[in-house]
């Protein structure tokens, strides 16, 4: 059982991962955020849970709803926030905006827009951890999209073979942008799938963040002790649309959203820890509140950071050849 | 640079033994670099060029997979991002387009998109070639597409030597390379220095020297260009030939300063003509040097047709030695040489 200190955590975690997808949602509608956003509300409990259970050494890679993902496991705020919109400042300079960033400083492999794309980087990065004899264990966040994505497939079977220290969490919130998951694949959970590479394959519930906690420091020990990758399949849903702009409800009904947004993991702690005493609705407003507020003031820094300048610098497209000896 | 020095020690090898020669040196001084690829251990690569780097150093740097290029190459980027060096076998150019978002969208733009954040040092090999019997999935030229991919790296040695020097240069790359062997050259012998011998990713060289048409050409060609040189010269016609050695970065100052003293052209490619290399080398020569140039930059290049099987077929569609020698002769006449 997690300590309620660590409890307390998660939970301002989690309000923090929502905030920031209503700010950059504030954003867009705004016109300051460029390009679309993806929100992640009604998921944090994965973020959250997994990255919880990591340690600092350990890697993740994420995909296009990835904002949450990079919150949990430490970036940066401001400079997250400064990609989003574009900014010199931002991780990738603005070069790569929310789908495409990067920073091993926090254990950050790399998101990209490619359905699927990064789950073989996540894997290659687990191969490195086993060939170097490290200790770390690498998460590849993605959606039950992605699940159906050939080179998703090859990379499990690598895993598989090879027994790589990496979890596989599929987030699965039940639609591929639009198309239902009962469209895409013909059986009922998508964890069936690490039968079939020859790892364990376990379903949890993706909106209970200490079950995401407790499945994840599991499939992590056993990353560690060289016993291999684990398909970690957390259900879920999101609130909003695909993108900034679909309401979401061409392909779902109201009445399924609102049954989701019932069990709101951040309620959902935030209740049972209220029931034990734990926490009071005072010391959870509070808390939120300065979530709220402290993000705001990023925002307002962000807002005024400089755009990059017109140019194009031909030489940023490979790394100096001086960095590669040593 | 090793290079620039005095006269070095050679000995006599063919490509692939400078391809192993390299790989071996490679993975004795830097315990970051491991290769992968379907059969590339126990059976030693389809071409021979891994054989003996399992004995040597082990299943755990030396990996035999399953056929997933996909994910080999995905495994690469991750593997290279995680601290290693990894260096891949594809045995056929043709399946690199089962790779191509994991070279073109990953590979190729991390560096980039992650503002300098993420670098990826990693190698992939890859046999090319069209010659008969290999048919339209075993025999493609495809390399001109992959210059369409900002921040990769493109590498097409042509010696035993460049062979040895590149992929020495490649995996101490901190950027992604494609490394494209011809099957032309695989058993072609020649000097190869021994000891730490690098050459630089990113220079053409002069092949042969001349003063009165530039053949400006990579791979296999090279050799056709060679040939056709060697008939020319007997009719008193002096060809410089420029061994493009990389596609990406292009050394467009060897192309145009060889362009410049000799003011005529043609360049001569193994790939398709339409929108291909052939096309970004016409245009990079003219644009340049219109005012200097003696008569239009030719292109002779691969027919746009997939590589066929039966070997009139083949010969009938990648540029051949007497073409070479039309082409100088029609431009001789034209531009008055001799």
């Amino acid at each position: 059982m997690l300590d309620t200190a660590k409890r307390r955590a998660m939970l301002k975690q989690m309000v923090l991962v929502r905030a920031f997808e209503e700010k950059l949602e504030d954003l867009y509608q705004s016109k300051a955020m460029f390009g679309s956003t993806h929100s992640y509300r009604g998921q944090e409990a994965i973020a959250v849970g997994v990255c919880s259970a990591l340690q600092s050494t350990d890697l993740i890679a994420s995909y296009h709803r990835g904002t949450g993902h990079l919150i949990a496991k430490g970036a940066d705020l401001y400079t997250l926030l400064c990609e989003c919109m574009g900014r010199e400042d931002g991780y990738s300079k603005g070069r790569g905006g929310k789908m495409h960033m990067g920073d091993m400083a926090f254990g950050f492999i790399g998101n990209t827009g490619t359905v699927g794309g990064t789950v073989p980087t996540a894997t290659g990065a687990a191969l490195s951890a086993k060939v170097r004899g490290s200790k770390e264990v690498v998460v590849s966040f993605f959606g039950d999209g992605a699940a159906n994505q050939g080179v998703v497939h090859e990379a499990m079977n690598l895993a598989g073979v090879w027994k790589l220290p990496v979890i596989y969490v599929c987030e699965n919130n039940q639609y591929a942008m639009t198309v239902s998951l009962a469209k895409s694949v013909a059986v009922k959970q998508l964890s069936v799938r690490g039968a079939a590479y020859g790892f364990e394959g376990k379903t949890v519930d993706g909106n209970d963040v200490e079950a995401v906690y407790e499945a994840t420091a599991l499939a992590a020990l056993k990353g560690r002790n060289g016993d291999g990758a684990t398909f970690l399949e957390c259900m879920t849903y999101r609130w909003d649309g695909h993108f900034g702009g679909d309401p979401g409800t061409a392909y779902r009904t109201k009445e399924e959203i609102e049954s989701w947004k019932q069990k709101c993991p951040i309620k959902r702690l935030k209740e049972k820890l209220i029931a034990e005493g734990n926490l009071t609705e005072e010391e959870f407003q509070t808390m939120s509140d300065g979530v709220y507020a402290d993000l705001a003031a990023v925002a307002k820094r962000a807002e005024a950071a400089p755009l990059p300048q017109k140019a194009v610098d031909l030489a940023s497209i490979y790394a100096p050849l001086e960095v590669s000896h040593g | 640079m090793a290079n620039a020095a005095a006269p070095v020690a050679t000995k006599e090898l063919r490509m692939q033994e400078a391809l192993r020669e390299a790989l071996r040196s490679e993975m004795a001084r830097d315990e970051r670099v491991f290769v992968m690829g379907e059969d590339v251990a126990l059976f030693g690569g389809a071409y021979g060029v891994t054989r003996g780097l399992i004995q040597e150093f082990g299943e755990k740097r030396v990996l035999d997979t399953p056929i997933s290029e996909s994910a080999l190459v995905g495994l690469a980027v991750g593997s290279a991002i995680n601290g290693m060096r990894p260096v891949v076998e594809i045995q056929f150019a043709d399946l690199l387009p089962l790779a191509m978002d994991q070279l073109a969208s990953h590979a190729a733009r991390y560096h980039y998109m992650t503002g300098g954040r993420i670098n990826v040092p990693m190698v992939i090999r890859t046999k090319f070639a069209t010659r008969a019997g290999g048919g339209p999935s075993h025999s493609s030229c495809n390399h001109g597409a992959f210059i369409h991919f900002p921040g990769l790296k493109i590498a097409m040695p042509t010696t035993p030597a460049d062979a040895k020097g590149m992929l020495l240069s490649a995996i101490r790359d901190p950027n992604p390379v494609l490394f494209f062997e011809s099957h032309h050259l695989y058993g072609v012998r020649g000097p190869v220095p021994e000891g730490d011998y690098t050459v630089p990713i990113g220079k053409a060289v002069v092949r042969r020297a001349g003063k009165d048409l530039t053949i400006v050409t990579c791979g296999g060609m090279v050799l056709k260009a060679d040939a056709a040189a060697e008939q020319l010269q007997a009719k008193g016609i002096d060809i410089e030939i420029v061994d493009l050695r990389s596609l990406a970065p292009l050394d467009r100052e060897t192309i145009l300063a060889s362009v410049a003293k000799t003011k005529r052209a043609i360049v001569l490619d193994e790939g398709p003509m339409i929108g291909g290399l052939s096309a970004e080398l016409a245009a990079l020569i003219q644009e340049n040097l219109f005012a200097d140039l003696k008569g239009p930059v030719v292109r002779i290049a691969a027919q746009p047709i997939p590589p066929p099987h039966s070997p009139p077929l083949v010969d009938a569609m990648i540029p051949d030695v007497d073409q070479v020698v039309e082409a100088v002769m029609r431009l001789a006449e034209g531009g008055k040489i001799a």
